[in-house]
């Protein structure tokens, strides 16, 4: 290699890690942000460049084409999915990148088998890659609800992904000691691939923001092994930068949950439901229609509004939209309180009611705005079930117990829009509905609220 | 241990905290386009693809396989990043202020 050949490329890869590294930092703003995507659309585009230069790169051809299809692929996957797919969309392309990885890792296998360190690291770079790659199609079916979104649970689970585990470790080790028979790579490929199945078999739609921001994790720790393997410390940059912002928000999302990884991983948040809805099933709530909700809203002063998942599958975020100015028309302080696991991936409802064109500033995280809510005159859920349940706080029995939830309780008047009384995702009966002060309106979300647009002006 | 791995160790242990630093002061609003970036930073896999696919030395399995990984890290690329423009461009602070 010459070396001014060697210095252009290496300069790069410099500028691409400094790039990436930048537009992380920007993204902490949302007046910064969309400098961020740019410094990160430059970072790639420098590594690109930058390995098109390299003197091991012989021909070009199949490089370009492979992108040009790539690009015609992912573009409009980008721009016709609607806001509420994104979390699909997130695992969808997750999908893609770790299976990038996985392919990176197999080829250079195939290339030159190798052992001890080197096979250490595309062991590790595969296991992530394949495992990533199915969970992420797996996590995409269940957000799409092509899968049952429920928890699928069987008797000795734990026990048979361990042992499978075991059985993945075994091989992996067989490869990094000595070259193993041709058998030993393909079988080490597929428990990686069932692996990532059986990882998501059995978690439930509630928890699906802790695993994708975990699958985020593996695809980065896949990549940083890849740069191990490959000899390459820009992709152990961007792998490592990449593995702990997934890991982080994954802690954030558990902790949002008061559970540990292992209990989101391994837990049976199945099983105490039934027992729990047999129960209450029989006490009575109060109804009411749009018209009396819109007469609540319109005597109100202050009415914070709590989304969760239900409010995106029933797209009812624009609706809401027109509610909250025809009640800031009317002098009523309208604010929203995000719960950090609302929605089906971290800051999912941010997204929407940005969507929506609501101002990110009456957006408001669950510390800043629970003080709130005993001022409120009305606290209206749209859809969200687990995150406002008041037994999270004294029923030591509940699957949610001491779970952190937004203290709609406190308001004066509760508003629950709700498709009908069955149980959540998580299947938990929630006491909220049955309070003296809690008002029950079924129906869709969105044209629910799209009714209390219309009765606003006779309500006075 | 080679000289060449202790210095990737070295990079490594100073690209986490730095990465867990970072991620720590994104705004929890921000939290799903923080995601779709860095899914697409994640796709810096490609710099491994194209090294395989277009490398003399590989066998044709090896270029193949190298190739159908550029087109799925450009899948990943260009969703990523374009999405997450999408999603930003509808941030906005005051009512009123497009």
């Amino acid at each position: 290699m010459t070396e001014a050949a060697g210095g252009v490329w290496q300069a790069a890869y410099i500028v691409a890690a400094l790039s990436i590294v930048l537009s992380i930092k920007w993204l902490s703003s949302p007046v910064t942000a969309r400098r961020g995507v740019f410094a990160g659309e430059f970072g790639l585009l420098f590594a690109i460049i930058g390995t098109l230069l390299r003197q091991e790169v012989l021909s070009y051809e199949w490089i370009l084409v492979a992108m040009a299809v790539g690009a015609a692929i992912g573009a409009p996957l980008a721009y016709l999915m609607p806001m509420t797919a994104v979390p699909q969309l997130t695992a969808l392309s997750h999908a893609f990148g770790a299976f990038a990885a996985a392919l990176v890792g197999t080829a250079e296998y195939y290339r030159e088998p190798a052992t001890g360190f080197k096979m250490t690291a595309l062991a590790i770079e595969i296991v992530l890659g394949y495992l990533t790659t199915t969970a992420s199609v797996m996590a995409f079916g269940k957000l799409q609800e092509i899968i049952p979104t429920r928890p699928m649970t069987y008797r000795g689970q734990n026990v048979v992904n361990l042992s499978l585990f075991a059985f993945a470790l075994a091989l992996g080790g067989w490869m990094i000691y000595q070259p193993a028979p041709n058998w030993v790579f393909p079988a080490f490929v597929g428990l990686a691939l069932l692996f990532g199945v059986l990882l998501i078999m059995p978690i439930g739609g509630g928890d699906m923001p802790t695993v994708i921001a975990l699958l985020n994790s593996y695809a980065g720790a896949a990549c940083c092994a890849m740069g191990f393997a490959l000899e390459n410390r820009l992709l152990i940059i961007a792998g490592a930068v990449n593995a702990s912002s997934g890991f982080i928000l994954s802690v954030i999302m558990c902790k949002a949950m008061n559970r540990s990884f292992t209990n989101v991983l391994f837990g049976a948040f199945g099983q105490v439901q039934a027992g729990a809805a047999a129960k209450t099933a029989a006490k009575p709530v109060k109804s009411a229609t749009a018209e009396d909700a819109a007469q609540v809203l319109a005597s109100a002063r202050k009415v914070i509004i709590v989304p969760g998942y239900g409010m995106a599958v029933a797209q009812a975020q624009h609706k809401l939209r027109e509610l909250t100015d025809a009640l800031t028309k009317r002098g009523v302080d309208v604010e929203f309180a995000i719960h950090p696991v609302a929605g089906r991936m971290p800051g999912h409802m941010n997204v929407l009611l940005a969507e929506a064109d609501i101002p990110y500033d009456r957006l408001h995280e669950m510390e800043d705005i629970n003080p709130d809510f005993a001022e409120a005159d009305v606290a209206l859920v749209i859809g969200a079930n687990d995150v406002v349940n008041p037994a999270a706080r004294h029923d030591t029995t509940s699957p949610i117990y001491g779970m952190p939830i937004l203290d709609v309780d406190k308001a004066q008047t509760v508003m629950v829009i709700k498709r009908s009384m069955n149980p959540g995702f998580a299947g938990i009966d929630n006491e909220l509905y049955y309070m003296d002060r809690t008002l029950m309106l079924f129906g869709d979300a969105k044209s629910f609220v799209g009714e209390i647009v219309k009765a606003l002006p006779a309500a006075g | 241990m080679s000289n060449e791995i202790e210095v990737s160790l070295y990079v490594l242990v100073l690209a986490v905290p730095l990465g867990l630093e970072l991620v720590r002061r994104v705004s929890p609003l921000l939290h799903t386009p923080l995601m779709s970036l860095t899914n697409a930073i994640s796709a810096i896999s490609v710099v491994g693809a194209i090294l395989i696919a277009g490398s003399g030395t590989a066998p044709t399995l090896s270029k193949v396989l190298g190739c159908v990984a550029v087109t799925c890290s450009t899948i990943n690329i260009v969703a990523g990043f374009l999405i997450t423009d999408r999603m930003l461009k509808m941030f906005r602070k005051k009512e009123g202020s497009k």
